[in-house]
């Protein structure tokens, strides 16, 4: 026969265990659902060139190994071709709108999300395409007295 | 037609001279913009010679170029002035005997012996074979054993997060970072770095950007004809930044 102690552990394990079951059934109910999934689908919209770098099963599957090798030709062998670059990646997949691959909708976001695997690349990298061709932040109080004295010349 | 042994070996060294001097054929291969796919070679040794004579008190253009071509915005930062990035700064000095003053900025020394490398647990940093020192952020801990290293104070830690970075200047929180002697255009071939350039347009050239092993190249040619020191020469850390005037 089963000690006090013991029952209400069993008790205890039982509540754990129910509770885990609903609470996995309620976040099953996402705010969009596509193809009757209960998980939102991510969304890829490609709308820059033909194909990718690579075959897309092989991309899919295989692109942080691609990443992941060519991050260290380039930082330490100063080896900067194109084919497997992060710039590229997102050069090519940024929406064209955000100019991002990050957000909702974004390539790698809605993907990675969906998957429940985190990002790190974009806490260092941009996640933003052609980013050194944006414009810079506007001209703030210092800037302009700045402008007001030099006549705009530096 | 006998040849006298005198004979024989003046015309040896005649044909060894012409093959020296023909055309397309050198003993040495000259330098050459590296295509994207070649990896640096020790080849080359890049390195900047600062003629504190020619900088300006006051002027901080190098410092302000640095800061645009690298992405680096103080005003982002929410935290003290100590604690943000300083990948190049400028540096009043004072001879306490004759009262002479001078400003010279002071970056990375890009040693070729560098305690930042021999200090760091991970190896993020190190040396490139063209002899600029880097920190690889992938694999950088933030333990910042290299910034108590260095003795020229040249490494700055992140301690807030980063947005609008530019693409070839990956920055990050919790990584230690310093200058790169802007290595992005160093491969893409543009033969200068952003204060080089912003201390040429500024009327002023004290910083000289180059390649130390190419002896046709300004730097080189400079530093075989002009005493130049570079900082705590006593460390023997044989540093790639060069000093004249101090």
């Amino acid at each position: 026969m089963l000690r006090k102690s013991q029952k209400f552990a069993s008790l205890l394990v039982l509540l754990a265990a129910v509770g885990l079951a609903t609470s996995s059934i309620a976040s099953g109910h996402g705010d969009e659902k596509h193809d009757n999934s209960r998980v939102p689908l991510p969304k890829h919209s490609i709308t820059k060139g033909d194909k990718c770098v690579e075959p897309t099963d092989v991309m899919r599957k295989s692109h942080m190994e691609f990443i992941l090798h060519h991050r260290d030709k380039t930082v330490h062998q100063g080896i900067r071709t194109k084919q497997h670059s992060l710039k590229n990646c997102v050069n090519c997949h940024a929406d064209p709108e955000t100019k991002s691959v990050l957000g909702k909708d974004g390539f790698c976001e809605s993907c990675h999300t969906y998957a429940a695997v985190s990002i790190d690349c974009f806490s260092c990298h941009t996640d933003k395409a052609n980013a050194s061709k944006q414009t810079m932040r506007p001209i703030d109080a210092i800037g302009q007295k700045v402008i007001a004295i030099t006549g705009g010349e530096k | 037609m006998s040849v006298s042994r005198r004979d024989f070996m003046a015309m040896g060294a005649a044909a060894t001279a012409g093959a020296a001097i023909a055309p397309g054929i050198r003993l040495i291969e000259l330098a050459q913009a590296k295509s994207p796919e070649e990896a640096v070679t020790a080849a080359q040794r890049w390195g900047l010679l600062i003629d504190t004579n020619k900088c300006n008190k006051g002027c901080t253009s190098c410092v302000d170029a640095c800061h645009t071509e690298n992405g680096i915005d103080h005003e982002q930062l929410k935290g003290s002035d100590a604690t943000k990035p300083q990948w190049i700064r400028k540096v009043e000095v004072k001879d306490p005997n004759t009262g002479y003053e001078h400003s010279l900025p002071v970056m990375c020394q890009h040693c070729q012996e560098p305690p930042c490398v021999d200090v760091c647990p991970t190896g993020a940093s190190f040396k490139r074979a063209d002899g600029i020192v880097l920190v690889d952020r992938h694999i950088c801990i933030g333990c910042r054993y290299c910034m108590m290293a260095c003795p020229y104070k040249a490494r700055s830690f992140e301690h807030e997060d980063i947005t609008g970075q530019k693409e070839y200047a990956p920055r990050g929180k919790g990584t230690v970072e310093s200058c790169t002697m802007c290595v992005h255009k160093v491969d893409r071939g543009d033969g200068t770095t952003a204060c080089a350039e912003a201390c040429a347009k500024e009327g002023h050239n004290a910083i000289l950007f180059g390649d130390l092993n190419d002896p046709k190249s300004e730097i080189a040619q400079t530093v075989r004809s002009k005493a130049t020191r570079r900082i705590r020469e006593d460390l023997n850390l044989d540093n790639s930044v060069r000093y004249i005037g101090i």
